[in-house]
């Protein structure tokens, strides 16, 4: 399983990527591959406030419905709506193409919570 | 959990074990849409070892299995298959199953795994109360089952043992092989809705074939792509479509009642069709995609609920949502749109014709 070094993960799987004070928010390669076809995704448009660790979607594959949590607090900015029409680029490219949303950083602090590489890594080994 | 003959199969080609009624069983390997897809346009490899298997035999073996089950099984040739359901008294369905005539006195019964117990104990309880000649035995020396599915799998198999009977076999029809010096019993049926054979052997046979096929480029498949294929073919699952609450009438399988001779439920199940079953099987799909309708999600129209989704699914053949489910009777689904809550959401629907997809006869 691939687990980019430059990314910071959660327990549940959600993986951000930090570019100033926005952060791009997707589901690990692990994840993808234990939900299996992915052929729908829920996210919530730009504008949405997000609490970390709150609900901030739902991803549906062929077998079954997970929700998707947000690593952090703050607003959407945007959101992939190209998954909307290829849902199987969540499994297929997972890091990027398959992201799912841009939330402007409310609390810089949350990052540094987050789990590194190496501690995701032991987490799902 | 019970392990089938092919586990360290599964776990060596990296299946995704889940618990399946007690068993441990791939939910898949590739993945659902590639093993969908290659059982639709080649071929694919199930394990479904755990499905229940009974002989019946004796003398009465015939008239007790025209008892049980719906269908008219006690006139088949030998060699011959037919499915039909198993009901109780009031009609309700205890499981589907098919019955396979060897020869006079010998047949071969094929139930649902989560319903093996309970078919064992209403077989034995019917047998006890009137067919005493019959006898009723697991069929423990053919610990495995493999569904072997695709249009090209009959090809495939006839060439692998070297025998003219495969390739002339007729759907629905049972011969028994050899391979590798063991029997093996070949039924030409499956449950897809593609051509294909289901095999029945021991345990050494089961990995033995099994790997061999693996070997021919054959796709191994999960319970997943087992499913996804059974609905896009309309094939009922007991449980989702067909319980103890519903008969053959609603779930629109009259075409395996034979009223020639009676049967357990047959006479309730005649007065349901005259007087009309409140409720009735019907297929749908999305308008679009989205969120898919699955198994007890609420069908409506008018903001009125009409009935209940039995099974729902992306369908990687047709490329869109599908989905089962019962509505009222007396529902006009032509007038009024009809949607399904999914969770927060209400997704547009409509009827599509049973089944979504048939294969093109070869």
């Amino acid at each position: 399983m691939a687990i980019p070094q430059d990314l910071k993960y959660t327990e549940e799987h959600e993986w951000i990527r930090v570019t100033g004070d926005i952060a791009t928010v997707g589901i690990t390669d692990y994840a993808q591959d234990q939900l299996g076809d992915v052929v729908y995704v829920d996210l919530p448009s730009p504008g949405t406030s997000l609490t970390q660790f709150g609900k901030l979607g739902e991803i549906e594959s062929v077998k079954a419905v997970s929700d998707i949590y947000a690593p952090l607090t703050g607003e959407v900015v945007e959101s992939n709506t190209d998954l909307n029409n290829n849902p199987e680029v969540v499994n297929t490219d997972p890091y990027e193409k398959g992201w799912l949303v841009k939330v402007k950083i409310a609390n810089t602090q949350e990052i540094d919570g987050l789990l590194s590489s190496e501690s995701y890594e032991k987490l799902t080994s | 959990m019970q392990q089938t003959p092919l586990y360290e199969t599964h776990v060596a080609l990296k299946g995704k074990i889940v618990d399946f009624a007690g068993w441990g069983l791939p939910v898949q390997y590739s993945g659902v849409i590639s093993e969908t897809k290659a059982v639709r346009t080649s071929m694919g490899l199930f394990d479904v070892s755990h499905m229940g298997r009974f002989w019946i035999d004796g003398s009465q073996a015939n008239e007790f299995l025209n008892w049980i089950h719906s269908n008219d099984v006690a006139n088949m040739k030998y060699g011959k298959a037919k499915y039909g359901l198993i009901c109780n008294e009031q009609g309700g369905i205890i499981d589907d199953a098919i019955v396979y005539r060897l020869n006079e006195t010998r047949h071969l019964l094929v139930a649902n795994a989560a319903n093996a117990d309970a078919i064992h104990q209403w077989l034995i309880s019917w047998q006890e109360k009137r067919y005493k000649n019959v006898s009723i035995t697991p069929a423990a020396e053919l610990p495995g089952m493999i569904a072997f599915q695709g249009p090209n799998a009959l090809n495939t198999l006839s060439e692998l043992l070297t025998s003219s009977q495969i390739a002339e076999m007729r759907p629905f029809s049972l011969v028994v092989e050899n391979f590798q010096d063991q029997d093996i019993y070949v039924a030409r049926t499956g449950y897809t809705g593609e051509d294909g054979v289901e095999l029945m052997l021991g345990n050494a046979a089961a990995v033995s074939l099994w790997n061999t096929l693996i070997d021919l480029g054959v796709t191994p498949c999960g319970l997943g792509s087992r499913d996804t294929l059974r609905l896009e073919a309309a094939l009922p699952l007991h449980g989702n479509e067909i319980t103890i609450e519903t008969t053959p009438v609603e779930a629109g399988l009259t075409r395996f009642l034979s009223y020639k001779s009676e049967f357990c439920g047959s006479k309730h199940i005649q007065n349901i069709s005259e007087t009309g079953s409140p409720t009735r099987l019907i297929g749908f799909a999305t308008a679009s995609r989205g969120p898919i309708p699955r198994h007890d999600a609420p069908i409506k129209s008018s903001g009125d609920i009409i009935g209940k989704v039995t099974s729902g699914s992306y369908s990687p053949t047709l490329d869109r949502n599908i989905g089962l489910g019962y509505v009222s009777a007396t529902a006009d689904l032509s007038k009024n749109s009809i949607v399904v809550a999914v969770r927060d959401k209400e997704v547009e629907i409509e009827q599509v014709t049973l089944p979504f997809y048939s294969r093109k006869e070869r």
